[in-house]
């Protein structure tokens, strides 16, 4: 479970963040949606631990820890993903070590026996499998040269493979066509248990006609200005996001 | 002996032998204790305080007797002069035409109570189509200054892969000055590895002597504290049709100070040379410094020649990257500095050498 708690953030002498209030429960989507420059992405990076924000008020709490404490690493041990609005590029470091490094740093955090490669293997060729994705993907450099719907697949075979509690999707759907939107939509559905829960932070409805939200939160000027169910996307979708800044 | 090069020279200024001058060095001590010799599977030289030690080397067919050299040394060249007047030892091979000549390793061990300097002089000599792969392992404990010198010729479609592992102590001195002869279609492929040494320069040039030779120059090197590593080079295309290029990365920390020089020249009957050079730098420290002289001399007009330099320190969104997917700072770290030195270490295409190179970096991050 995640709650969140009054939290402020800042970035130098601005206020982003201006008193966030979410709490998602275990098992379940919930989307936040709302205008540019709400603070939508800047609530991501807060949440992943990502330098050069810094919280002045309110807590984050993950199945009872407080994560804001924490080193972006021991989040992702914690079970906190967060799938990148724009993954980065990393010349010189094939996909496959990083997936290797990354899931083993994990289970050794988790107390868990690391893999070797020829486990890794084929844990990742599954996974790539069921994501559509071809296996030349993991030979290559870590989003080098990728399209943008390539990233985002790598993103999701990153999120398959680490299975973490929740995941934050920061505007993963942003220049995907719909195919990559439905890969991106099953890489989180296969991983609803009743548990996992995730947070998908968007600007159009389109991708929660595939991931059905639970909740969605409108975020407007550093605070969540107004909650609802499912429809409530369609509802902003109609009517934008105009006015909802004074409420 | 002849006195050492000073700053004011073109080609010293950004190397500083003060440090080198203030010592006295004495003749190289008897070797003491047994040495523990790196595990690749080749044939060995080894040199144990700047002298040929048999029972720990092989008998290679190839080999031939040192040769004390007798031709003057340029004055351009001031560590082969001293070389070529000090020098004692040095391996001899002479690798007939057409001959797979496999790997070779040759090692430099030195230590000692006091100070004291050798002088190494390597002559390399690959007959036409024969070929070579020789890797180097330079190291010891203690103040010293390995001071060595190879000439190398290579005939017609000889190709030589040398390989160098620099990790002498970290009160040592190390300069090697290394000349390269390639005829028609011959390739040296140079790759040298810097971890070690409190101050060290490679220098190296490549004369380009036939069409379609080629050199590969590339250097990596990661220093810290005060450590200065100096990776000099000048590749002469004399004929038409000779690819060079040159890949050189640097990783300083602390107040490392780090230099390349890189000279390319191409002649008037270089036509259709194509020499590519880049240095590129990571910067760990505030303190670290790094100086960059690329000089290209051009006297032909269809050549293709570019060069480039980067200087940075490590990106903070990859960085984040990573961590966020559960890899901890340090190992983070060591990933991104380890896919920066990845184009450098191209031209270290045999397996056992390339997992001999990484087990060196691995063991320098561990003892950081």
């Amino acid at each position: 479970m995640l709650e969140i708690r009054n939290l402020h953030a800042r970035i130098g002498e601005t206020e982003i963040l201006k008193g966030v209030d979410l709490v998602i429960p275990d098992g379940q989507v919930h989307a936040v949606m709302g205008p540019n420059g709400a603070g939508k992405s800047t609530l991501a990076y807060v949440l992943a631990g990502r330098e050069g924000y810094e919280v002045t008020a309110g807590e984050a709490l993950f199945n009872g820890q407080d994560i804001l404490a924490m080193d972006p690493e021991d989040r992702a041990a914690a079970g906190i993903f967060l799938a990148f609005q724009y993954p980065v590029e990393l010349p010189g470091v094939g996909n496959a070590n990083f997936l290797r490094t990354a899931l083993n740093a994990i289970r050794k955090k988790r107390g868990e026996e690391e893999l070797d490669a020829v486990a890794f293997l084929k844990l990742a060729r599954a996974a790539a499998k069921q994501l559509a994705i071809k296996e030349d993907f993991l030979k290559r450099n870590v989003n080098v040269g990728f399209s943008g719907g390539e990233k985002k697949r790598n993103e999701m075979l990153q999120m398959a493979l680490l299975r973490p509690g929740l995941a934050i999707l920061d505007e993963t759907d942003s220049g995907l066509d719909i195919d990559a939107l439905r890969i991106v939509a099953e890489g989180v559905n296969a991983l609803r248990d009743g548990k996992f829960s995730a947070l998908v932070i968007t600007h159009y409805q389109r991708l929660l006609d595939h991931i059905v939200p639970d909740v969605v939160h409108v975020l407007a000027n550093g605070r969540i200005v107004r909650s609802g169910p499912a429809a409530l996307a369609r509802e902003l979708e109609a009517s934008g996001y105009a006015g909802l800044e004074a409420a | 002996m002849t006195a050492l090069p000073t700053r004011k020279l073109e080609a010293w200024h950004y190397t500083d032998l003060r440090p080198l001058a203030a010592i006295s060095f004495a003749p190289p001590p008897a070797a003491m204790a047994a040495p523990d010799l790196p595990g690749l599977p080749f044939p060995r030289l080894v040199f144990l305080n700047g002298t040929l030690n048999a029972a720990l080397s092989a008998r290679l067919a190839y080999a031939r007797p040192f040769l004390a050299p007798v031709a003057a040394e340029a004055e351009q060249q001031p560590l082969a002069q001293i070389n070529a007047a000090e020098t004692r030892d040095g391996i001899n091979l002479d690798i007939p035409a057409g001959a797979q000549a496999g790997e070779i390793l040759l090692v430099s061990q030195a230590a000692g109570p006091q100070p004291f300097a050798f002088h190494l002089r390597h002559r390399i000599r690959l007959g036409a189509g024969a070929r070579l792969t020789l890797v180097e392992l330079a190291e010891g404990e203690g103040v010293y200054w390995h001071n060595a010198v190879f000439d190398i010729a290579l005939a017609e479609g000889a190709r030589l892969q040398h390989f160098r592992l620099q990790r002498e102590s970290g009160e040592a001195f190390h300069t090697a000055t290394l000349r390269a002869d390639a005829r028609a279609g011959a390739a040296y492929e140079h790759f040298t590895l810097t971890l070690g040494a409190r101050l060290s320069r490679t220098e190296i040039e490549a004369n380009l002597l036939g069409p379609a030779a080629t050199a590969h120059l590339n250097s990596a090197q990661l220093l810290d504290g005060a450590q200065h590593g100096d990776f000099t080079t000048a590749i002469r295309h004399k004929a038409p049709d000779c690819p060079s290029r040159q890949t050189v990365k640097s990783v300083l920390a602390g107040h490392a100070h780090g230099v390349f020089q890189g000279r390319i020249e191409v002649d008037r009957v270089a036509q259709k040379t194509d020499g590519y050079q880049m240095s590129q730098a990571l910067l760990l420290s505030q303190g670290a410094e790094m100086d960059i002289k690329p000089e290209l001399q051009i006297f032909a007009d269809d050549v293709k020649c570019s060069h480039g330099a980067t200087l940075g320190a490590l990106d903070a969104e990859q960085l984040f990257y990573l961590r966020a997917r559960g890899i901890p700072e340090a190992a983070a770290r060591q990933m991104l500095i380890r896919a920066f030195l990845e184009e450098a270490l191209e031209p270290v295409t045999h397996d056992a050498s390339r997992e001999w190179f990484e087990a060196a970096l691995e063991r320098w991050w561990r003892r950081r």
